[in-house]
């Protein structure tokens, strides 16, 4: 784990709660913190350098922009696991994927800019890899908010 | 973008028609799916690399912070690296009667980051309810989980929490420049 100082902690707490929009908002979130704007540009130019942030910018919610999103899950055999992975990673589609320990044990998102699409992209996958995809779309969103304190 | 924007002749000002709206909001998504700059005064680089007045690109964002396109202008921390090494998706099966109520409780948890109702596979998968917990140690996850499933109750019928052992891919949303 990479050690951050105590203007770190504030940084990485403040900005998950999200940027004002306004002619200068880094000023205005330096002030709230007691920094100056540039050490807050530097330290956040620095915390994505160092991939402690991965991201930061307008966090776009997919299917409010149009396109579909799906949790997908397979449940595939330990000697066949690397070859599927390969085969299901080759789709541009497929946004992420994670080893998780279940049965069902490859899960992965499928960004799409249609519900055709990510039905002909599940098909696809089925058809080359001979597993079954089980299709696991959000019904209803109660929350979505990472928030780490660190 | 000369064409989409017109004077109105009666009240003299600009009239943007939606569909200009659109393809407006849609140059914004592509401009800033890589990040916001970070410079002094980022939503004016912006909106001059996309050859509208700040106000108007402030506008939209507002807009679409509104309506939930955007949820937040934002960092988004690598959970990993910030020492939240056990990601664990905790699964629930619940009565389908009183999920949404209980899914909005479960959501208002501090410590829980997503969480969605999803439909069942009976019988490889029986749960219908999904809350991301993450922790700095399976422990920690598992503490959490125990008091989510105090909050349940006699409504859940069964769970189970579904460690990630290994990232396979992650390259994030990309929307096509088409």
């Amino acid at each position: 784990m990479t050690r951050l100082d105590k203007t770190d902690r504030a940084i990485v707490n403040r900005l998950q709660q999200g940027l004002p929009v306004c002619d200068e908002p880094y000023q205005a979130v330096a002030d709230e913190l007691g920094i100056s704007e540039k050490t807050l540009l530097k330290r956040i130019e620095r915390l994505l350098e160092d991939r402690l942030l991965t991201r930061f910018g307008p966090l776009f919610d997919a299917e409010r922009l149009g396109g579909a999103l799906s949790l997908c899950a397979m449940k595939i055999p330990l000697d066949e696991f690397d070859r599927v992975s390969e085969q299901v990673n080759a789709f541009e589609q497929v946004a992420h994927n994670y080893e998780r320990e279940h049965l069902l044990n490859m899960w992965f998102v499928l960004a799409t800019g249609s519900v055709e699409e990510k039905n002909d992209v599940m098909r696809e996958i089925e058809a080359v890899t001979g597993h079954r995809v089980f299709d696991m779309p959000k019904e209803k969103e109660y929350y979505v908010g990472l928030h780490l304190a660190v | 973008m000369s064409v989409c924007i017109s004077r109105s002749e009666v009240t003299g000002e600009r009239e943007d028609s939606v569909e200009c709206l659109a393809e407006l909001d849609r140059r914004i998504v592509l401009a800033t799916q890589a990040g916001l700059p970070l410079v002094s005064r980022p939503y004016d680089e912006l909106a001059g690399r996309l050859g509208v007045p700040s106000e108007q690109l402030q506008r939209r964002l507002r807009v679409m912070l509104a309506d939930g396109r955007i949820r937040r202008i934002a960092a988004v921390p690598n959970h990993y690296r910030l020492g939240y090494v056990a990601n664990g998706m905790s699964v629930w099966d619940i009565d389908d009667l009183c999920i949404d109520a209980l899914g909005e409780r479960v959501g208002a948890l501090d410590f829980v980051s997503h969480c969605y109702r999803r439909p069942r596979h009976r019988p490889d998968w029986p749960y219908n309810f999904f809350a991301m917990v993450h922790g700095h140690g399976r422990d920690e996850v598992y503490a959490k989980v125990a008091r989510i499933a105090e909050l349940l109750g006699d409504a859940c019928r069964g769970h189970d929490v579904l460690f990630s052992t290994r990232i396979l891919k992650k390259t994030g949303m990309r929307l096509r420049p088409d």
